[in-house]
């Protein structure tokens, strides 16, 4: 069947099986392979998508579930403020190691921001909890996320010789 | 060190590129100042007309940053600045690159000479080149930034505009070249953003799963769930006739897990596809040999083995039997630990394209060559019509030191010619065939005499073997502390099979053993009425070095003494402050991959949860932290894995041959919310550069478990940790 919906701003649509999982047919149909798969059950984040702005796991979300609404993934997050903030983030404190769960991760910080733009280190665990990061990447995950929200970072980790 | 064995001349080669521009192409075999028999100067630089630099990085890269790291060794050298670098990754190829590997912690004190060497013989002839065109002595010439000037005219000139001069150079000895002192280093010791990150950021294409090409056909593989079954029947017709599927191909296996075993491939255009008609595969497997083994069988026998004489000895060193005969005080406790699996968040993939007796493969593997031997004798193609292109990797962990995703591709390649085909895992897979940290038992015995000092140590080691040997990642060093620094200790150790292929897990061995010794040791110093950090340092004793096992590198008892010593300073650990009821610290040291690592955790356990996790780390790499900003990462994340693998719950369990956990809810990962403070600091000596993927995790495992007895009171002998177990 043709399942039609906003993909990165862009009207899309696409002659696909109604169950096969959001992150299949970004990575299989709109080629947009920066969204991951890791466990194929919503345990990891890896596949982590915006559904009209919310954070949503694109694996086991079956692409008739998006009809019509709008999609953004990683390939797209520079183009709204949080998503800018974040990314630059990101880079200015280095947080990814291997890099796999890293689109997931900015995908699900951003939601975060967009809908609390200060949150408190409670608000960043429970929004953070479902992105796994085998590296454990998470000290500069809060730092970055501390960061774009402009929140004076504190340091929770020192390096020093 | 020796000379070159060929003719460098042969070996390194500068010659101007199509359209302008050079090439310095070093594969110079070159025997380096470190405990490899043999390494390259295997690198490449390509000086750009703009006068930009593009320099391979050779090594995979899991996230350890190794792509990084080692173009930065080649850029200080070469004296030009890190913002006019581009890296660009190598394929595999040791003649061209020598070792690639990833894994051991080795790739630093491997490339540390070798790196620099690259990128100062390139210098020099750039600045032989400079010399010639302006007729000046070299002597009088400094470079910078990549230019180079005439001191006493103040001329200057950039690399590119030498790159025909230079090209017709000859290049000077690499064994002999000057380096840089470290007081001159501006790349070096400084902190680094890893290479990749602005494209991970922007969700660039960089992995395996990423392959993709046109006609690409995706493949799924079905394995027996019992790992070594034999394929015996299936209904290959009806899962042809499912929608999409392309292919389906029996694969026939070689028996050996990192080869080969007997499966079941579907190919589709759509990976999606092809897993859903794997719903519909039914396949009768024989696991008459593997049904017996389980994790239920496995605890019986070895607590049978431990009651009895044990099969072999690892070390025997002075008179045990006597000394515990003689004790003054006796301790004795078991400790064990599960099988583990790595759960790299990318699933084994590879990608692999056979046509016209030639096979390409794009592979995220830790070790390449290893991976093109394998795929050489599965296929029967000669291993230079093997071609592999390294892709960046989503965690390694030691998983892709074994290449069988490698092979298994190949093998589904070489049935459909001139079609290219991506094998991917889906996680079930994951947890079927990985290559598992194997489980251990032990009994330890520690004998005091009337000074409370340790005369004797005796573990009882019951683990996986097969014919008297232990297997992969199952072996415990003679040289394992501190059964080294006690004058009497027996090492021994009993065998059990399994049909679990195991694998080495990051800092193998270690991860496990630091555990058992250091909490055992605890245990031990507060029956001799001390604690570890003081026991410690009266066992490792006045400086000397303790020769390792076979190539294993020596012990340095003065070395793990200063970050014992920085470790205790950080957390003033002799001081009076007095903590909550409820909350208590561990320390514990430990010395794996040439790493010396002094850690203490402190944490509060309150109705059985552990929370408010603290963790300073002391470590001496030797004399220079490359990249400082990647080498907090590396800590950061080593802390966090090693405190999962104790309190996430991290176990693989077995029913009749098959592992029963299937994904991230049953064998759970670290998560967010119980990330700690985490303090580091390094103890600069006077040795050469060590590596850093895995000696920081081995001593979190101790340190928290000790941190658990400190606070509780309670004794945890067995990971992972369960606090509400009745038997501690």
């Amino acid at each position: 069947m043709t399942v039609g919906f906003t993909l990165n701003g862009d009207r899309r649509s696409f002659d696909v099986a109604p169950d096969k999982p959001l992150l299949w047919v970004l990575r299989e149909e709109a080629q947009l392979p920066g969204t991951k798969f890791g466990c194929g059950a919503g345990l990891c984040g890896a596949c982590t998508v915006h559904l009209e702005g919310a954070a949503i796991r694109s694996c086991i979300t079956p692409v008739s579930a998006v009809e019509g609404q709008s999609v953004v993934t990683i390939e797209a997050i520079g183009v709204t403020e949080p998503g800018r903030k974040i990314g630059s983030a990101w880079i200015d404190q280095d947080v990814p190691q291997c890099g796999y769960c890293q689109s997931g991760q900015i995908m699900s910080a951003t939601a975060l921001l967009a809908q609390t733009p200060h949150p408190s280190d409670e608000e960043i665990d429970a929004a953070m909890w479902g992105n796994l990061c085998r590296c454990s990447t998470y000290v500069r995950i809060r730092e970055a996320i501390k960061m774009a929200a402009d929140a004076s970072p504190t340091s929770s980790s020192k390096v020093s010789e | 060190m020796t000379a070159p064995v060929l003719n460098r001349r042969n070996f390194l080669t500068a010659s101007l590129l199509a359209g302008g521009g050079l090439l310095f192409d070093f594969a110079i075999p070159v025997s380096a100042a470190t405990s490899d028999k043999a390494s390259h100067i295997g690198a490449f630089i390509r000086v750009m007309p703009d006068n930009r630099f593009i320099i391979g990085a050779k090594n995979a890269e899991i996230g350890q940053g190794a792509k990084t790291s080692l173009p930065m060794m080649i850029a200080e050298e070469f004296d030009v600045d890190w913002d006019q670098v581009t890296v660009e990754q190598t394929h595999a190829d040791q003649t061209l690159f020598g070792a690639q590997s990833a894994g051991g912690s080795r790739t630093t004190p491997r490339e540390w000479l070798p790196m620099r060497k690259a990128g100062a013989v390139a210098r020099a002839m750039m600045l032989n080149a400079a010399a010639q065109n302006w007729n000046v002595p070299v002597e009088g010439l400094v470079t910078s930034s990549g230019m180079i000037r005439d001191r006493r005219s103040g001329r200057l000139i950039a690399y590119a505009d030498l790159a025909s001069d230079a090209a017709r150079i000859a290049p000077p000895d690499p064994m002999t070249i000057k380096l840089k002192e470290p007081s001159q280093f501006r790349i070096i010791g400084h902190p680094v953003r890893g290479v990749d990150t602005p494209a991970i950021v922007s969700g660039k294409p960089l992995f395996g799963i990423d392959v993709s090409m046109p006609g690409l056909l995706h493949a799924v593989l079905e394995t027996c769930p019992a790992v070594g079954g034999r394929f015996v029947a299936a209904n290959l017709d009806e899962v042809r006739a499912m929608p999409g599927v392309a292919h389906v191909l029996t694969i026939e296996g070689d028996g050996q897990p990192e080869s080969l075993l007997d499966g079941v491939a579907i190919l589709s255009m759509s990976w999606w596809s092809a897993n859903r008609a794997r719903e519909a595969l039914n396949v009768k497997w024989d696991t008459s040999v593997q049904s017996s083994f389980s994790t239920e069988e496995y605890k019986r026998q070895a607590e049978r083995c431990l009651t009895e004489r044990a099969q072999g000895e690892i070390l025997r060193k002075g008179d045990a039997e006597t000394a515990f005969a003689e004790a003054t005080r006796l301790v004795e406790a078991r400790y064990e630990y599960p099988f583990l699996a790595h759960g790299t968040l990318e699933p084994q993939n590879a990608t692999a394209l056979f046509r016209d007796g030639t096979i390409e493969i794009w592979a995220p593997t830790q070790n390449p060559e290893a991976g093109r031997a394998l795929v050489s004798k599965a296929t029967g193609l000669p291993p230079e019509k093997i071609r592999i292109n390294l892709t960046r990797i989503g965690g390694g962990f030691g998983r892709r030191l074994m290449n069988d995703y490698m092979v298994q591709a190949a093998a589904i390649a070489v049935q459909v010619p001139g079609v290219p085909i991506k094998l991917l895992y889906n996680r079930q897979d994951e947890f079927r065939r990985d290559f598992f940290r194997p489980a251990g038992w032990h009994t330890l015995s520690a004998a005091l005499d009337a000074k409370g000092r340790v005369t004797a140590w005796r573990d009882h080691f019951v683990t996986f073997g097969a014919d008297g040997k232990p297997l992969r990642a199952a072996e415990m060093s003679p040289s394992i502390v501190p059964a080294s620094l006690v004058e009497n200790a027996l090492l021994e150790q009993s065998l059990l099979e399994t049909n679990l292929p195991t694998g080495w897990l990051r800092a193998p061995g270690s991860n496990a053993l630091a555990f058992v010794t250091q909490c055992f040791l605890d245990e031990v110093a507060q029956a001799a009425g001390t604690d570890l950090p003081t026991i410690m340092m009266d066992l490792l004793g006045a400086p000397r070095l303790i020769e390792g096992e076979g190539r294993g590198p020596a012990f340095a008892t003065g070395r793990a003494k200063g970050v014992i010593q920085k470790v205790l300073e950080m957390v003033d650990w002799h001081g009076g402050k007095s903590r909550p009821a409820g909350r208590g610290r561990g320390f514990a040291f430990y010395f794996s991959h040439a790493g010396y690592f002094a850690e203490v955790v402190e944490l509060t356990v309150r109705d059985g949860q552990i929370g408010e996790i603290e963790v300073w780390v002391a470590g001496d790499l030797g004399s220079q932290i490359v990249n400082p900003l990647n080498a907090l990462h590396q800590v950061q994340g080593s802390v966090i894995d090693g405190l999962g693998q104790a309190m996430a719950g991290q176990k693989i369990t077995q029913s009749a041959g098959a592992v029963e956990q299937s994904n991230f809810d049953s064998h759970p990962f670290q998560r967010i919310d119980m990330t700690p403070r985490i303090h580091v600091e390094f103890v600069r000596t006077d040795n050469e550069p060590t590596g850093l993927g895995e000696p920081a995790l081995p001593p979190v495992i101790p340190a928290f478990i000790n941190a658990i007895h400190a606070a509780t009171g309670k004794r945890v002998r067995t990971l992972p940790v369960d606090l509400s177990e009745s038997s501690i």
